[in-house]
């Protein structure tokens, strides 16, 4: 039976990798290269490294890293951060990054999600949705690591992703990232009914159950998580860490 | 030697990286010179069916690859698309396969969505060569497609897997294998067939 997928998303800043409260306070977790290969030993199911400030500061993918990291990576890799062109795309799948992540490129140009699913096919095009309550009180998509706000409704963004040739969805809950107090549930189920394609969660898992109420109340294929995965008890210690195949397949379908 | 044959289609890096993990030689290459005297060959593989086979046309390897896999009958492994191009056909496209086995293509025809992605189990038929020394009920490999392969033979088929219905996850005929699955994304499962294809 197909297992459900649980994803450890990694964010890269500068060299290190570090874990974010709200898309804010970014506090040093280690170095990529060690998380790699521990994630290795825990047989993790797929991992997620997003360059979190690629796109504001208008940098281009570090190949380089990636491709270091690459080498470790003997599970399913995917890349997101300052990812702008078809070229830059190829440039990731020749280093063996499995899914390319598109977020504020994708807004911006919806016609390169499509050129990337030509190249590598749809299932290695996802398209990454931060979501935040508004001013307002209402949830909207937002893009730049979640400084500009581009005013669509959740559900109404990931349909035009689907059509425009997005394999997968990475849907992030902007208030809830690093809260550890469970998924925005409503907004997960609200998304994933939308849609055909698999929806992954991403933003407030903190414990395993978490990931089955994702799945079973959020309709979504695939949970990720940060926080529950670098971080260990109430003083937030640095620790990296997965479930076992026994643990999560106690909770998980 | 593994020749991973480099025909401009996937990411070839991954495969080489998890080889010399394992201590298997392995070269990414298209060099007919390097290809014939390869001890084995890994055709890797994404993307469509037809632009798979177009490319590896243009690419002027076939005549070389027949030669090893038919006549000198070294190991071949296909990996993914490249498991489904050793079939005679497939509906997603229209070119005809390589028919080094008696097989065709087929799209899943299933309510789940669509492609099967993820980590799977497999229900392994003969556990004596690239299946060596795995324990079936701990082994888990990943998938992604929305084509499978259908075997004419009930005896060519290695492993099956359960998506919506019961489908060929692994094939075998002769010096011939297929993984429907990607060894080189699935840990040390992955690993440990690579290993046992670099021992054949």
């Amino acid at each position: 039976m197909l297992k459900t997928r649980v994803i450890p998303c990694l964010l890269l800043r500068n060299k290190g990798l570090v874990k974010t409260v709200k898309f804010k306070d970014p506090k040093y977790v280690g170095d990529p290269f060690n998380a790699v290969r521990i994630f290795n030993e825990k047989e993790v199911d797929e991992l997620i490294f997003l360059d979190i400030t690629a796109s504001l500061e208008n940098r281009k993918p570090n190949l380089k890293l990636i491709s270091e990291i690459a080498s470790e990576c003997f599970m399913p890799f995917g890349y997101g951060g300052g990812v702008r062109t078809v070229e830059e795309a190829q440039a990731l799948f020749n280093l063996g990054v499995e899914k390319v992540i598109l977020n504020t490129a994708a807004f911006e140009n919806p016609k390169l999600v499509e050129a990337c699913a030509r190249l590598g096919g749809s299932q290695s095009v996802v398209v990454s949705v931060d979501v935040k309550k508004s001013f307002f009180g209402k949830q909207e998509v937002y893009i730049r690591s979640g400084t500009q706000n581009t005013k669509m409704d959740p559900a109404l963004y990931a349909e035009q992703m689907e059509n425009a040739g997005a394999g997968e969805l990475f849907l992030n809950s902007i208030d809830r990232d690093g809260v550890m107090h469970g998924y925005d549930l409503p907004l997960l189920r609200k998304v994933a009914d939308a849609v055909r394609v698999p929806v992954v969660a991403c933003g407030g898992a903190g414990k395993l159950e978490d990931f089955s109420q994702a799945v079973r109340e959020g309709h979504v294929s695939a949970v990720s998580a940060g926080s529950m995965f670098v971080f260990h008890g109430k003083h937030r210690a640095v620790l990296i860490t997965y479930p076992s195949q026994e643990e999560l397949a106690r909770v998980l379908p | 030697m593994v020749a991973i044959i480099n025909y401009g289609v996937g990411n070839l890096s991954s495969i080489q990286n998890m080889f010399k993990k394992v201590g298997v030689p392995a070269v990414i290459t298209a060099d007919l010179e390097e290809i014939s005297k390869a001890e084995k060959i890994l055709l890797p593989g994404v993307g469509s069916f037809d632009h798979g086979m177009s490319k590896l046309t243009q690419s002027g390897l076939l005549p070389t690859l027949e030669k090893k896999a038919l006549v000198e009958r070294v190991p071949v492994l296909g990996i993914c698309l490249g498991m489904q191009m050793l079939t005679r056909s497939s509906e997603e496209g229209t070119l005809p396969g390589l028919g080094w086995v008696d097989a065709v293509t087929k799209r899943f025809r299933t309510d789940l969505k669509i492609p099967h992605m993820g980590w799977n189990t497999l229900e392994i038929k003969d556990s004596s060569s690239v299946f060596k020394d795995m324990d079936p009920t701990e082994s888990r490999f990943y998938f992604v497609h929305s084509y499978h392969v259908v075997c004419n033979h009930e005896a060519d088929i290695l492993a099956q897997t359960s998506y919506g219905c019961c489908f060929t996850s692994s094939l075998n005929k002769d010096n011939i294998f297929g993984t429907q699955f990607h060894p080189e994304k699935s840990h040390k499962f992955g690993m440990k067939l690579l290993k046992n294809f670099g021992d054949l």
